[in-house]
């Protein structure tokens, strides 16, 4: 109900929108509809100066092209504003959030209770402001003391709160969010009118859209495509007028007429829809939660042929389940999955819970009582690489081959060669291989399996159809990586990735002369999105990934590269289909307009009329009232988008090529033809 | 009929056959490489960089590359006009010939340095050997080369990555002169000798004709070497008034076969020589199968129209439309030519235009029309056609939703630029020109016929001019000053303007990186992009021009038909 509102709200609002662009300021933006705004003009006022008498059609034909020229106007304005509308209303709802409130102004880090209030939009760069539970933050910052729970939804529109602390890549905060616990003391990263919030606003509502190379590109062929048809059309006057006199038959064509040839054949229905096709692909993509910080990263999206994608959660599902206990020789497997279990009975992590579910499954080993036991948990730090529980004397290690051979080692123990066998055999099948020790006896070695999305590898599969390279960034050791890489069907890998290695081979794609997109978050990750062609950073993230990126993922998703990369296909192709199309219609429209144009010249020029239209003037109002339907008509395709299939760039060619190259050159005819019939049988000429 | 297919068809294989070889030897040409005819070249090439104080290594920017052209074409323009303008002072004018108006030594001059070759006057009765030779013949080449070298610098534009320089002019063009020009024309030249084209420098013969009685004179000059150039250089300029119907410029079989096969042989081979440059034969192969592909449905067209469209008189056998055509030649041979001409903008002629059907001079303008891409000029009809490939790329590209890009540049805004001031110059100042033509007053007495015809006539005229190619369609009084004064702004502006968008475009594209090929690119060498192409170039040149041909042509095919 609230959507439907919003949606007639919206309609409202363009309406009211599409006259208010008449002004010649908003018009002068768009060469190609300001031929036709000249020319509704022209015939506007050819029509007045026909009742003093200077004639050159009669005044209520003159009235009717004139009228048609205004709506084919009004008709491209509505689809500008209509693509607008859902923008704007977005921003209201943002600017909402983006109220000025008392921000408390802290003269050092470290007092609290030492502030001034100052104003948010006050605020300057490296001012460091508190703020604490139910309070609004005041401005972009970064933490630099205390942790709380942050209410992101004014933004991301996800209603779960985030956890914001000083240090680490949780550290950036936006103005405009609110505290829900605790306090934070921010260092501010923006001043009003460059926060993240007023860029966001600019963006939705399309007031800092700048037009984008791609769309300059297009419109220069729009405009040389205008251009030759003004000549056409004006050298009509001379020529047709020698040709009578000559033949001594007929008259030269009437200046309404050649406007009305002229608007007909401009390519009006891309130059109406052009920019509403921009608005609506980045509207598409704020429909996403993804904020793309220019146009340009846009196209950039359609042109990207490398992925860069973070293994987790793009392409495993983010946890390692335990999937099979190998023992070495001499110990059961039973008694390896019991201290496994043991081990990891503490172990909140999602590979620890898996273990404990793995040994219930196999031998319904059931939880147990670690205070009744006396059983201290040994928690995984970075250093040792492992966790465990020490008990009754007893110690139970699991972690890292490496780590826990030393282990063993430094306790006089042995490390079987047979336990090195399968940790490498688990590694190359893309496992992750946990070792189990009990004080300095190897028990063997847990397979923790890197789980692969479903329906992954047919995306990938899709994704190399157009040409799109797949890479997939992990952390692990090449050997689990290439098991994985080739379960999930990625063209290539980064293991052991770190900031450098994943710069370096951004570079080296780029340097072959690919377009590389990645996602990132953290502040490590700052450099290699910046060198990205397309660089998305999560809203997680830090600030300095944001700034880095050129796009702001507000759901944070390893996914959504991918939508990306097709909105921005999406946004390319409608605007090729659509100039196709609108210059295929000017075949139509020249059969349809010249065997009657020159009827009274040479009247042996009707054979060629074999669409049987009624008249010279009949065919030209079909055709100019068709140029100015089909505007409308296509609004919808120009916000949806073409439909976007992923194939071989031949395929899609022959594809779009059928549709909206052919399609241009038939459906006028059939429309024209119809709206002449229409026209003829209402006797309106 | 069938001899006429066999013609065609011999035609088209030995062409395409002698392409082959002679575009891989522009390339290696082109890329500076040692061919076989080094040993002799190189040291006067050597001499002459030597002579200009040059080094072989200097590259020009895109700015000083334009500059250089048109200031060299400048100072050809001043040249050609002055020694028209003094012909009578300068040697070898046997005939005494005085300086022409000032409006038409203009007119010739523009027409020469544009390589359009658009005659307002007529050699033997109006210019001496001096001004043939060294005036008009000494451009033939020129003009020929620089638009060979334009396409070198803008082919080196897409091999280069990152780069601020597009090769040096002075270089191309004297390589291209000295490689390619001289030593075809000097083959042509000797063989067109021995079939009895003229080469001297004799003042005019006084015979009296086998019909008894009468006196006649004929005509004689240095032709053969200036129509050896103005066939291979698409310039098609004729020694003789009547250009190649007349029997000292063109007397046999043999000799007309071999002119025909000059008018096309350098623009086809450049094909060729385009994809072994960019290192993608198959790129060359698809842009001369586009071009292929439009000459012989054109030709077929415009055979079957002088074949059967004829108008049939009573009690006369239908033996097609002979009106206007040479006995020797007949309809096949001059439909043939006739299309080879208008397609490469060549311009030279061995029958009369004005009395094709109507459907065939349309064909014959429309080739025009279309922007001189189909073959074209040489140098000059490549880039043009490569421009439409840019354009293509571009709306197809945009359809897969990729930003378009070709041989691995992307196309962006600057190009498009570019591509749209090539593309569009042409139709626009036709347009413009027939325009101001038929507003003049006096426009109807340079016309032979009245109605739908005279308007072809005065079309094709400017059509003409406004393609550089140079074909005359007769029926139309040329030597006006009105038509030599617009005319010859015409083929500069059409001439210059495009030339010097493309070297700027060589320089856009040469310091772009080259992005990777990959399944998403669009393929630019497979039959449905040679297919969109031809759409695109017959969709511009259709979509520019359909309205003024349906009140010349079309009016008058329908109008005769009954």
């Amino acid at each position: 109900m609230k959507d439907k509102d919003l949606n007639k709200n919206i309609f409202k609002d363009a309406i009211r929108q599409s006259f208010a662009k008449l002004t010649p300021r908003i018009q002068i933006k768009n060469p190609v509809m300001l031929v036709v705004y000249i020319g509704a003009i022209f015939t506007t006022i050819l029509f007045f100066i026909s009742f003093a008498g200077i004639k050159d059609e009669n005044s209520g034909y003159t009235l009717a092209i004139a009228l048609i020229l205004w709506f084919t106007v009004l008709f491209a304005n509505f689809a500008e504003a209509i693509a607008e509308g859902r923008g704007r209303a977005q921003a209201d709802s943002l600017r909402s959030a983006r109220k000025d409130v008392k921000a408390k102004k802290l003269k050092s880090a470290s007092n609290f209770e030492d502030y001034t209030e100052v104003l948010s939009n006050l605020l300057k760069k490296g001012d460091i402001v508190y703020v604490k539970s139910g309070e609004q933050i005041p401005m972009d910052g970064d933490v630099i003391d205390g942790a709380a729970s942050v209410d992101e939804s004014a933004i991301t529109g996800e209603s779960a709160p985030v956890i914001r602390e000083s240090g680490g890549d949780r550290s950036a905060v936006t103005g405009g969010t609110t505290l829900l616990s605790d306090w934070l003391v921010v260092q501010v990263t923006a001043e009003a009118g460059e926060s993240f919030l007023d860029k966001m606003i600019a963006m939705v509502e399309g007031a800092s859209r700048k037009k984008t190379p791609n769309e300059i590109a297009l419109q220069i062929l729009l405009v040389t495509l205008t251009i030759i048809f003004l000549v056409v059309t004006a050298t009509l006057l001379p020529f047709s007028n020698f040709v009578s006199s000559q033949v001594g038959q007929g008259s030269a064509i009437s200046i309404t007429n050649v406007i009305a040839l002229l608007v007909c054949l401009a390519p009006t229905t891309i130059g109406a829809l052009l920019s509403s096709i921009g608005i609506a692909g980045m509207s598409r993509l704020n429909q996403a939660n993804v904020l793309a910080m220019s146009g340009r990263a846009i196209e950039a999206a359609g042109d990207v042929d490398v992925l860069l994608l973070d293994k987790t959660g793009t392409i495993t599902l983010g946890n390692r389940q335990a999937s099979v206990f190998i023992p070495v020789n001499g110990v059961t497997e039973k008694d390896l999955a019991d201290a496994a279990q043991l081990s990891s009975l503490a172990d909140e992590t999602a590979e620890g819970r898996s273990i404990v579910v793995l040994a219930k499954e196999r031998f319904g080993i059931r939880g147990r009582d670690l205070t009744k036991l006396g059983a201290t948990f040994v928690e995984f730090t970075a250093k040792t690489r492992m966790s465990g529980i020490d008990y009754q004397g007893n110690e139970i290690r699991k972690g890292a081959a490496e780590a826990v051979k030393n282990f063993v080692l430094d306790k006089g123990g042995d490390y079987p060669e047979e336990c090195n066998q399968i940790v490498k055999q688990v590694a190359s099948d893309g496992g992750t291989p946990l070792v189990v020790v009990k004080n300095n006896i190897i028990l063997g070695v847990i397979y923790l399996k890197d789980i692969v999305k479903n329906g992954v590898k047919e995306r990938f599969e899709d994704l190399r159809k157009m040409g799109i390279k797949t890479i997939m960034i992990t952390g692990d050791n090449p050997m689990t990586a290439a098991a994985i890489a080739a379960e999930a069907g990625v063209d290539d890998f980064l293991a052991e990735a770190t900031p450098e290695a994943k710069l370096i081979l951004i570079r080296d794609y780029q340097s072959k002369g690919h377009l590389v997109a990645m996602t990132g978050d953290g502040t490590n990750d700052a450099p290699a999105l910046a060198q990205a062609d397309v660089a998305v950073a999560m809203n997680t993230g830090t600030q300095a990934a944001k700034e880095a990126g050129n796009m702001v993922d507000l759901d944070s998703s390893p996914t959504k590269l991918i939508d990306i990369v097709r909105i921005g296909k999406q946004l390319l192709m409608t605007r090729g289909a659509l100039t196709t199309f609108s210059v295929a219609n000017d075949v139509a429209k020249y059969f349809a307009i010249i065997p009657v144009l020159f009827f009274g010249i040479y009247p042996q020029l009707m054979a060629l009329n074999f669409m049987g239209l009624t008249s010279t003037k009949s065919a030209i109002l079909s055709a100019i009232i068709y140029n100015a339907l089909i505007i409308i008509a296509l609004i919808p395709l120009a916000l949806k988008g073409v439909k976007y299939h992923e194939m071989p760039a031949g395929k899609l060619l022959k594809r779009n090529m059928l549709i909206y190259g052919l399609g241009g050159i038939v459906a006028p005819f059939v429309a024209i033809k119809l709206i002449d019939v229409l026209l003829t049988v209402s006797g309106l000429v | 009929m069938s001899s006429i297919v066999i013609e065609d068809g011999l035609f088209l294989i030995v062409l395409v056959a002698l392409s082959f070889p002679l575009g891989h030897y522009i390339y290696k040409v082109m890329t500076g490489q040692t061919v076989f005819l080094s040993r002799v070249i190189v040291p006067v090439e050597r001499s002459i960089y030597k002579l200009m104080g040059m080094n072989d290594e200097d590259e020009m920017s895109p700015r000083k590359y334009a500059f250089s052209v048109v200031i060299f074409s400048f100072i050809g323009l001043i040249f050609v006009f002055g020694i028209q303008m003094f012909q009578s002072s300068l040697p070898f004018n046997p005939e005494n010939f005085q300086a022409p108006s000032w409006d038409l030594a203009f007119n010739t001059a523009a027409s020469f340095v544009t390589n359009t070759n658009w005659q307002a006057y007529s050699g033997e009765l109006s210019l001496s050997y001096f001004t043939q030779a060294v005036g008009l013949g000494v451009q033939n080449f020129l003009t020929a080369a620089t638009g060979i070298a334009v396409l070198f610098a803008l082919t080196r534009g897409f091999i280069a990555t990152k780069k601020t320089t597009i090769g040096s002019f002075w270089k191309d063009l004297i390589r291209t002169t000295l490689y390619v020009l001289i030593p075809l024309s000097l083959i042509l030249a000797i063989i067109l000798v021995s079939q009895g084209v003229v080469q001297t420098l004799a003042p005019y013969k006084e015979i009296v004709t086998l019909q008894g009685g009468s006196a006649q004179t004929v005509p004689l000059g240095p032709a053969a070497s200036q129509i050896a150039i103005k066939q291979l250089g698409t310039n098609g300029g004729g020694f003789f008034g009547l250009n190649s119907a007349f029997p000292l410029e063109n007397p046999t079989a043999l000799s007309n076969f071999l002119q025909l096969l000059s008018i096309l042989l350098i623009p086809a081979a450049l094909c060729i020589s385009f994809g072994k440059a960019v290192k993608d034969s198959k790129q060359g192969r698809s842009i001369y199968a586009a071009m292929l592909i439009l000459f012989v449905v054109a030709l077929a067209v415009l055979t079957y129209s002088e074949q059967y469209l004829a108008p049939v008189f009573q009690g006369v056998m239908a033996s097609g439309n002979m009106e206007g055509k040479e006995i020797i030649h007949g309809v096949g041979t001059s439909a043939l030519w006739g299309a080879a001409t208008t397609a490469a903008s060549n311009g030279s002629v061995n029958a009369m235009l004005d009395s094709f059907t109507p459907l065939g001079g349309m064909i014959l303008m429309f080739l025009m029309q279309l922007g001189e891409v189909v073959f074209g000029g040489v140098g000059s009809g490549l880039y043009g056609m490569i421009a439409f490939v840019i354009l293509t790329v571009f709306i197809a590209g945009l359809m897969v939703g990729r930003t378009p890009e070709y041989l691995g540049k992307k196309i962006e805004a600057f190009d498009m630029k570019m591509v749209c001031l090539i593309v569009l110059v042409p139709p626009l100042l036709t347009l413009f020109g027939t325009a101001t033509a038929v507003l003049m007053p006096q426009a109807s007495t340079w016309l032979t016929n009245s109605g739908a015809h005279g308007f072809s006539e005065l079309l094709y005229a400017f059509t003409s001019m406004g393609a550089n190619n140079g074909s005359a369609f007769g029926g139309f009084t040329a030597n006006t000053i009105f038509t030599n004064v617009i005319g010859g702004i015409m083929m500069l502006f059409v001439r210059f303007i495009p030339l010097v968008a493309v070297v700027f475009l060589a320089g856009n594209l040469s310091n772009k990186k080259i992005v990777a090929a990959s399944d998403g690119t669009l393929s630019t060498s497979n039959a449905l992009f040679v297919g969109l192409l031809i759409v695109i170039v017959l969709l511009i040149g259709a979509l520019s021009f359909l309205p003024a041909l349906a009140l010349g042509p079309i009016a008058d095919f329908f109008t005769t038909i009954k």
